[in-house]
């Protein structure tokens, strides 16, 4: 309390309690302007504890909400990642305490308990999120609070937080790709649908820019507002652009409507194609496969992916969850994303911020995926980008890969087409 | 902090006398939010309950129009969306600096700052704007239905409707509002460095500071002429509009109340809580609002605040440790409350106290004199029975 | 031209998904001037009752025609409950009402959440209801016009019911006036249930029908209720033409301006069109000649 002048308010009187409170304002307070700012500013008092047998990382997913649906499943692969590793004698010797938040699906909650999770639980590390919403959310507390995110979806790129590690793709892993990948196939014209939020927009921009470099036509760009439900219109406006392929960034249950009327309009993959960014093996069956079977995705992991780690990842997550339960490529990319804390821990000796984000480059991990690494610039990571196509038994078959992991570019620097992007 | 209880006794003698116990109260209210919250709680937990005052500002509102006026407004995100969008918006070109582009508009827009976010470079002018654009808003809205005599239900889904259309608009517009993502990242309030703990506190004190003005401009206008008419035309509009007196006037103004209360709510927010996004101005924050007003008491003037505060504390802690647990929790509740206890808490507390005591006169009784509201205008569209 | 044929089928389309999800609605809220706010869950109810019963029965064929029929049962059962438990105590609290039965949405789609878990459930369509039907050029999907067909159907039954049976009668005179028709000796009590059951049970019926277009989820409701409470408060009360007219006009309005600027602008549109025809027409389209000062 800095209320240090009582005879203003004796003699002010009672309604004068707001302006009180104004006029103190000016007596503290670092302003942004002061040549004292930065050493205020700088809240980097850790609390961060681990003198004892145990560390401790948050996790902070939507549990309640709508964006429940996807972010249980990456809890669920980062709870299996943590017991791993704890089975396996932890980190540096230290058993891993987990702390739970729950996001409720909204960006607000997820600042507020990414707040709590650093400041009063005080954890080493936190891995969580999933739309950009959220994570636009989440950087500034990140920042000024100088602690660490682990982020495992794929994004709409153009960020690069020293903050923030980004273990799902970053466009030019996934978009990219997806694009080369379809003028391979001579396609010569896109209809794009989607979402109306950041992610989208930000990929049609850049499938823009390069339809523009590439000779391709886009025929139709339609938005649909979250938790749109009918998509008679756009899936006409689809039908009457004819073009060679869809490009849709739809996301959560449009995809279940979009994808019905598709169907029922008599649209198939033979002729239009459409190519999915955000439909992974978990979603298939809520829009139903005969709905999306013979469908192209753009991912970097598959259920299917044949490598060892993969297998038993599989195996080891059914063992956990049920065998009826599907793995997918953001909670495989959680499942990396702890990994590769790890690494980067036991790599720097040392939980501290600031060693971490030293010792992260070129740190890797065998993943189910296949080797991922770190790249200590950016932040993102190296990933090998895989098209897929929807099968008959609702996994995704491996299509196309790039064979080899790309190296991530967030702000598509090495892209002459994108140059006027950002 | 020893200068409160002197506040308060000046307070006593600037409104009326001999209101003792609706003073000692907000004393009490006024001790615990400057000296014993920023004493015990921890700078996160103060930052919360910076924020949850921010809510409670929406809920003083709320209670006069609802509880008061008997308008049921689900549409009360949309002001305070729009104080928050405002702040957000200065606060986004203050940092750019002068004449500079907010970072999100580069990356997902033109570059170019819109000819309606000019203004919000001014403090001033955003300061005017906040209290403003809502209270035009709010005016012309209300005058066109309440004039025309939509009340009931009918208001009810239109002000949802409204809050509905503003967040797919907001969400529509990214490049000029930040869409989904809304605006965050904000580094100064009003020149002063938001990631400074002193700050923060400060802050803090502002929102307690116009929460309790808040708080008694809504006593001022219940305990007025102003405040008779309005649960006169709560509970017998046609008897009102019979006496002389325009009811559509009458709701216009409380709405236009409720509607600045929620802006100023939301413009605090901003800097509180660092992020405004359209996920805290939709149909369904707009209808949680109400939660809390309707819990602690809604025609009483400290049911919405404490409700509301309690709500959200509640909602913050519990769902800490059970996120499911707390949705069954929470819709118990509001379903137990309103069927069976329409007064909300607040009717408990008074019930109690009656049942002791002879009944005080009603006019030192700072709370409304009726315990449980009858909704205005009983089944407003069963037709055919003479009001 | 092809294409105004195809946003007009469209617009009819969602005309009558409209129509169902706002059919019951308007009927529980003509009669008790209840806004039933769960009236969306009620119809999540009856999708998750059309994907139960295609888990039970197997084939798609058949379990579509078998879940209409439960899922009116399933959703009449549900607002009987509530009647029963809740909104009887609160026929003179309107308001009261609509904010009760919100807190019943919330805890039913919690329900929801934790029996079926929060992935969404698919309900496979019926060989029959696959592909489209090509007239004059235009393409319509079968499974729209069979939503079509479910609307007009209960539109007819509900219209038939309502003007020539005993039991419409007694609706129609509670609602007209409450008072009255209980002097004349209608059990008001009796008339309430049944009228909340039939208008839940519609919910019902438009939740099964909604499988064939949409995903099923515990939020399901939450998407159709605003566009639902709009059609009722646009068409008036009292008579189900007024809802009949509204939701195709909204169907309409939604598909040709989407199709001119784009769905996020579509619905603003339509809203600033129901807020000037309220200025217009208060009570909305249709509503019953009264003596009420309202």
């Amino acid at each position: 309390m800095r209320l240090r002048t009582p005879a203003a308010t004796r003699n002010l009187g009672g309604l004068s309690l707001a302006a009180l409170t104004v006029v103190t304002l000016t007596a503290c307070g670092a302003q942004v302007d002061s040549p004292g700012a930065d050493a205020s500013a700088a809240t980097g008092t850790t609390c961060v504890d681990t003198s004892g047998d145990t560390v401790k990382i948050g996790f902070l997913n939507s549990l309640s909400g709508t964006m429940a649906i996807s972010e249980q499943t990456v809890h669920d692969s980062l709870q299996l990642a943590a017991a791993e590793i704890n089975a396996d004698g932890g980190v540096l010797g230290k058993e891993l305490e987990i702390v739970t938040e729950d996001g409720q699906s909204e960006p607000t909650v997820f600042a507020e308990k990414a707040t709590k999770l650093i400041t009063s639980d005080c954890v080493a590390a936190v891995f969580g999120g999933w739309t950009s919403a959220s994570r636009k959310a989440m950087l500034p507390v990140f920042e000024s609070q100088d602690s660490l995110l682990f982020y495992p979806v794929q994004y709409e790129g153009l960020e690069a937080s020293p903050n923030i590690f980004y273990t799902g793709a970053t466009t030019n892993q996934q978009i990219v790709p997806a694009l080369d990948y379809l003028a391979e196939q001579g396609v010569e014209s896109l209809f794009l649908v989607g979402s109306d939020y950041v992610f989208p927009r930000t990929a049609n921009k850049i499938i823009n820019a390069y339809a523009a470099a590439h000779d391709i036509d886009v025929v139709g760009e339609e938005y649909a507002p979250l938790g749109h439900t009918d998509f008679s219109t756009i899936v006409n406006k689809v039908k009457s652009a004819d073009a060679d392929a869809v490009f849709n960034t739809l996301n959560g249950d449009s995809n279940v409507a979009f994808f019905k009327e598709y169907s029922n309009a008599g649209l198939s993959p033979d002729e239009m194609p459409v190519l999915s960014v955000s439909i992974a093996e978990e979603e298939i069956g809520g829009i139903g496969v005969e709905n999306v079977k013979g469908q192209l995705t753009a991912w970097n992991y598959y259920q299917t992916v044949d490598t060892p780690e993969n297998a038993a990842f599989v195996e080891a997550f059914q063992a956990e969850y049920g065998e009826d339960r599907v793995t997918s490529d953001p909670m495989e990319a959680a499942y990396d994303s702890l990994y590769l804390w790890k690494g980067m821990v036991e790599k720097a000796e040392s939980f501290a911020v600031a060693d971490v984000q030293e010792a992260a480059d070129g740190v890797s991990f065998d993943a189910p995926e296949g080797i991922v690494t770190v790249n200590g610039d950016n932040h993102h990571i190296a990933k090998t980008a895989l098209i897929g196509r929807i099968g008959d038994d609702g996994l995704i078959h491996t299509e196309w890969s790039s064979e080899e992991p790309i190296e991530p570019d967030p702000f598509l620097e090495g892209y002459d087409w994108a140059q006027d992007l950002s | 902090m020893n200068a409160t209880p002197r506040t308060s006794d000046r307070l006593a003698t600037l409104l009326r006398p001999g209101r003792s116990r609706a003073l000692a109260g907000f004393a009490l209210a006024a001790v615990l939010l400057f000296a014993v919250a920023p004493v015990l709680l921890s700078p996160f937990r103060l930052g919360l309950l910076a924020k949850f005052l921010c809510l409670a500002m929406v809920a003083v509102g709320i209670g006069l129009a609802w509880g008061r006026g008997g308008l049921l407004t689900l549409g009360q995100g949309v002001y305070f969306g729009l104080g928050a969008y405002l702040m957000a918006m200065h606060l986004k070109l203050a940092d750019a600096g002068p004449g500079g582009v907010p970072d999100f508009m580069s990356l997902y827009g033109t570059g170019e700052v819109p000819w309606w976010w000019e203004p919000m470079r001014s403090p001033a002018a955003t300061i005017l704007l906040i209290v403003l654009v809502p209270a035009v808003l709010a005016g012309l809205l209300g005058w066109a239905v309440f004039t025309r005599r939509v009340r009931g239900a009918y208001f009810a889904i239109l002000s949802q409707a409204l809050a509905a259309a503003f967040a797919i608009l907001l969400i529509g517009q990214q490049q000029t509002t930040g869409g989904t993502n809304g605006l965050n990242g904000f580094r100064a309030f009003f020149g002063y460095d938001l990631t400074d703990p002193v700050n923060q506190r400060m802050l803090y004190l502002i929102a307690a500071g116009v929460l309790l003005v808040m708080v008694l401009v809504a006593r001022q206008l219940m305990v007025s002429r102003f405040g008779e008419l309005l649960v006169a035309v709560r509970d017998g509009e046609d008897r009102v509009r019979f006496l002389g007196y325009d009811p559509a006037a009458v709701k216009t103004v409380v709405y236009v109340v409720a509607a600045v209360m929620a802006a100023v709510g939301g413009a605090l927010f901003v800097p509180i809580v660092g992020i405004i996004s359209p996920a805290d101005v939709g149909v369904v924050p707009s209808i949680g609002f109400l939660v809390g007003v309707a819990i602690g008491g809604r025609a009483t003037l400290l049911g919405p605040v404490l409700g509301s505060i309690a709500v959200s504390w509640a909602q913050t802690t519990v769902s800490e440790q059970f996120p499911s647990g707390w949705i069954y929790f929470q819709g118990a509740l509001f379903i137990l409350v309103i069927a069976f206890l329409p007064g909300g808490l607040a009717s408990l507390v008074r019930r109690r106290r009656r049942g002791g005591a002879a009944p005080p006169d009603p006019r030192d009784d700072d709370a409304p004199t009726d315990p449980a509201p009858p909704d205005p205008a009983p089944v407003p569209h069963t037709e055919g029975r003479p009001a | 031209m092809d294409i105004l044929l195809n946003q007009l089928f469209a617009g009819l389309s969602l005309g009558s998904v409209l129509l169902l999800a706002a059919l019951g609605l308007a009927l529980t809220f003509g009669q008790m001037g209840v806004i039933n706010m769960a009236h969306g869950e009620f119809m999540m109810a009856g999708a998750y009752t059309a994907f139960v019963v295609q888990g039970v029965i197997g084939s798609a064929g058949v379990s579509l025609l078998v879940a209409l029929p439960v899922g009116f049962v399933v959703g009449g059962v549900l607002g009987l409950v509530l009647e029963a438990t809740l909104i009887h105590r609160m026929y003179h609290r309107p308001l009261d009402t609509l904010l009760v039965t919100w807190g019943v949405a919330l805890v039913l789609q919690q329900v929801a959440r934790d029996v079926f878990g929060a992935p969404n459930v698919d309900v496979t369509a019926p060989e029959w209801l696959s592909g489209a039907v090509t007239v004059g050029g235009i393409a319509l999907p079968k499974t729209r016009l069979f939503i079509l067909a479910v609307a007009i159907v209960c539109v007819a039954t509900l219209s038939v019911a309502l003007r020539s049976t005993p039991l419409g009668r007694r609706i129609r005179a509670v609602v007209q006036n409450r008072d009255l028709a209980e002097a004349s000796g209608i059990s008001s009590r009796g008339t309430d249930r049944l009228t909340f059951f039939i208008g839940s049970g519609l919910a019902g019926i438009a939740g099964v029908a909604l499988t064939l277009l949409g995903s099923i989820g515990p939020t399901l409701g939450t998407n159709y209720i605003v566009d639902a409470f709009l059609v009722v408060v646009a068409g008036g009360i009292g008579q189900i033409k007024g809802t009949v007219i509204a939701a195709t006009a909204l169907g309409l309005m939604q598909a040709f301006f989407e199709y001119s600027t784009t769905a996020s602008v579509a619905k603003v549109l339509v809203f600033v069109v129901i807020v000037a025809f309220l200025q217009v027409r208060p009570q909305g389209l249709v509503t019953v000649r009264t003596r009420s000062l309202v």
